[in-house]
């Protein structure tokens, strides 16, 4: 009986520290978030002292150097830690995402001096968290057409406008937000709360991302500082570079949830017996079993091999929708399907399945839906644009 | 002061323990190995919890293959300031591990060699009291918590039916069980610090293995349960006696 999830010994191609990272982050998962996950999923409410305790774990920006509050940590490292903490769950992981991809890297990457040292050290602990305002209610696959706006006055700027389905903005001490200037022109900047006019509605109800806090961005004649700015970043290249890094990490953290269902179903189709034998012992439980390794063990390759890119500042972004499309979609259908595997109790929040499926809902439709990804393939494959 | 804390390495708890060479060595084959948890949880954590509060140096110790740096380099990624891996041949005694620790430990002026109270895969209880011997020091056994002041050594521990609270004035061995102290994750930035911190290899110095395994045996599975209602009786008897021969 081979109950490796790693069927193609990727581990063998990780260096040490890779391999004690993975270690870390997965005996922090089992330790503080599988034995609670599912309570606060049912209650509908976000882990409390969970970005503390990311940030102590290292896992808030880490792959931002160590001067700003890092770890300084390569891409490889980044999409290990993204596995681990989806494996727990992907609400974990997208607060991790949204801090580090979509918060600390375009603050690194656009901000000047002093936006780095006023946020970052504080972002990479924790004790300061971020959400990142692009979608808006008109404008989600087309972000293009958004409309919310800055004018420039003396020494500010006001901001009018609303985003929606924002991760963690009732949480957030920080909103990066996309926002078009009066040339028309997409600039990005860092509103913080407590400024007259900016608010940060709850969405409630959903059935997807339960741990997660999500909401709206509402912006009345907000008066935000010009050293709040993002100085020399104009056009969507801004906020699609953010998207970037996250939807690498996805790509890696999907196959955590693939893996979890993986590993429980697994070991249900050993120990539950029908018709006299262990439901592994049915082809058609086997079949189930043995697509399902097989395609976490591509999607491991196609991560693996897409870190290394990005590692040598090589990967392309329709590389990384390829991977961000594949490894949702697998992941999304091996929770659905390992969940018929366990019968009745599949439905159960005992067992991990019907969780990681409906988490992956939104997984499957944030950073790009499914079919936006392909798209991007479809444009980058002919040449020929067949979005508008 | 000094603290020597002593990591060996187990087999992952869900790891299916077999055994090869006609049942005289464990067969290592498709098992994951991990830091033995009352190593690390207990007697690494609370060296680097009294070091933490009244300085020192926490030096983690193994004896084994070359292989066996890379659960050093994980207790230093948890905190430990140095490590030493005495290279030796795989399964090696206590006897002869023992004997090497505590020359390392003398000749290195350890105030405190702190071993877990037992590995969780030979569950010897053994290499802390042998230490001890070598030594010269005393030796606190399954301690369960370990205040220090000064020189002197507060350790509780548990007996039938309740508590003792020793104190230990100066060096001495001990061996820490749960209760001692919480495991402690190593994070990303002492991860990526850990490959700047001294290793050091050094080749076995003392002795030859005294005792040789002749056998490993693993315990039976237990057998199916077979279940009698009250008006079964008879049958009950009569399966005693034919089925299971114990009558
Ligand atoms: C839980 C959750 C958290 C989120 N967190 C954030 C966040 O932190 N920050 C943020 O900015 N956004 C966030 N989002 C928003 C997310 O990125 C958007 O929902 C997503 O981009 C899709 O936009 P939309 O919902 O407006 O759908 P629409 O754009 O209206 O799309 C609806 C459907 O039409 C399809 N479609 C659209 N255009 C085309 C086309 N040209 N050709 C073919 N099909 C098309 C889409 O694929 C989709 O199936 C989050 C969303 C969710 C659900």
């Amino acid at each position: 009986m081979n109950t490796s999830t790693d069927y193609f010994l990727v581990d063998e191609m990780l260096t040490e520290e890779q391999r004690l990272i993975r270690r870390s982050v997965r005996d922090f998962v089992d330790r503080d978030i599988i034995p609670i996950i599912d309570s606060y999923a049912q209650k509908h409410e976000y882990i409390p002292d969970l970005m503390p305790k990311l940030g102590a774990l290292g896992a808030l920006g880490p792959y931002i150097p160590e001067e700003y509050g890092g770890a300084g940590l390569d891409q490889i490292s980044y999409g290990i830690i993204m596995q681990e903490l989806e494996r727990g769950d992907s609400a974990v992981r997208s607060a991790a995402s949204v801090q580090s991809s979509l918060v600390m890297y375009p603050i690194f990457t656009y901000g000047t001096e002093e936006q780095k040292r006023k946020y970052l050290p504080k972002l990479a602990s924790g004790e300061m968290i971020g959400c990142f305002g692009l979608t808006e209610p008109n404008h989600g696959s087309n972000p293009a057409g958004m409309e919310t706006k800055i004018i420039e006055k003396s020494d500010h700027f006001v901001l009018n406008g609303a985003k929606m389905w924002i991760t963690n903005s009732p949480l957030a001490d920080i909103a990066v937000v996309w926002a078009k200037d009066e040339q028309g022109q997409v600039r990005g900047l860092i509103v913080e709360r407590g400024m007259n006019g900016f608010s940060t509605p709850t969405t409630h109800n959903k059935w997807s991302l339960r741990a997660s806090a999500t909401g709206e961005l509402v912006f009345q004649d907000v008066a935000v500082p010009k050293e709040n700015l993002f100085p020399d970043i104009r056009g969507l290249k801004g906020p699609l570079s953010c998207l970037n890094s996250a939807r690498y990490g996805i790509s890696w953290g999907v196959i955590g949830a693939a893996i979890h269902c993986y590993e429980v179903a697994l070991k249900y189709a050993s120990e539950r017996n029908q018709f006299g034998k262990p439901l592994g012992g049915f082809q058609l439980q086997q079949k189930k079993l043995a697509e399902a390794i097989t395609e976490i063990t591509k999607a491991q390759l196609l991560s693996w091999r897409l870190g290394v890119l990005k590692n040598e500042n090589r990967a392309t972004p329709a590389q990384i929708s390829m991977a961000k499309r594949n490894n949702v979609e697998i992941a999304i259908n091996i929770a659905r399907e390992l969940r018929q595997m366990l019968g009745g109790m599949g439905i159960m929040g005992e067992f991990p399945m019907m969780r990681h499926a409906a988490n992956l809902e939104s997984v499957i439709t944030y950073e790009g839906t499914h079919d936006i990804h392909l798209l991007i393939t479809g444009m980058d494959v002919t040449g020929i644009n067949a979005f508008g | 002061m000094k603290y020597l804390v002593c990591i060996s390495k187990v087999p992952d708890t869900t790891a299916k323990i077999s055994f090869k060479n006609e049942d005289k060595e464990f067969n290592s084959d498709g098992v994951t190995f991990i830091m033995n948890p009352t190593d690390e949880w207990y007697a690494l954590v609370r060296a680097l919890e009294l070091k933490e509060a009244s300085g020192g140096q926490v030096t983690v110790i193994n004896v084994g293959p070359k292989d066996n740096e890379k659960f050093l380099r994980s207790a230093i990624a948890i905190g430990a300031d140095d490590a030493v891996l005495i290279e030796a041949n795989e399964e090696t005694e206590s006897y002869y591990i023992a004997k090497n620790i505590a020359k390392y430990a003398q000749e290195n002026g350890y105030n405190f060699v702190i071993t877990g109270k037992e590995t969780i895969s030979f569950n010897s209880f053994s290499l802390g009291g042998m230490i001890a011997e070598f030594m010269d020091l005393p030796f606190i056994n399954q301690a369960t918590q370990w205040m220090l002041n000064g020189e002197v050594s507060t350790i509780y521990k548990e007996i039938e039916g309740g508590e003792e609270v020793l104190e230990v004035t100066g060096n001495c061995v001990i061996s820490a069980q749960k209760g001692m102290a919480e495991q402690r994750l190593a994070n990303m930035k002492g991860i990526m610090m850990a490959k700047t911190k001294p290793l050091a290899i050094i080749p076995i110095a003392l002795g030859e293995e005294k005792v040789q395994v002749s056998q490993y045996q693993v315990t039976p599975p237990r057998g199916n349960c077979k279940m009698f209602t009250l008006d079964q009786i008879d049958e009950l008897v009569q399966a005693l006696q034919s089925e299971a021969k114990v009558i």
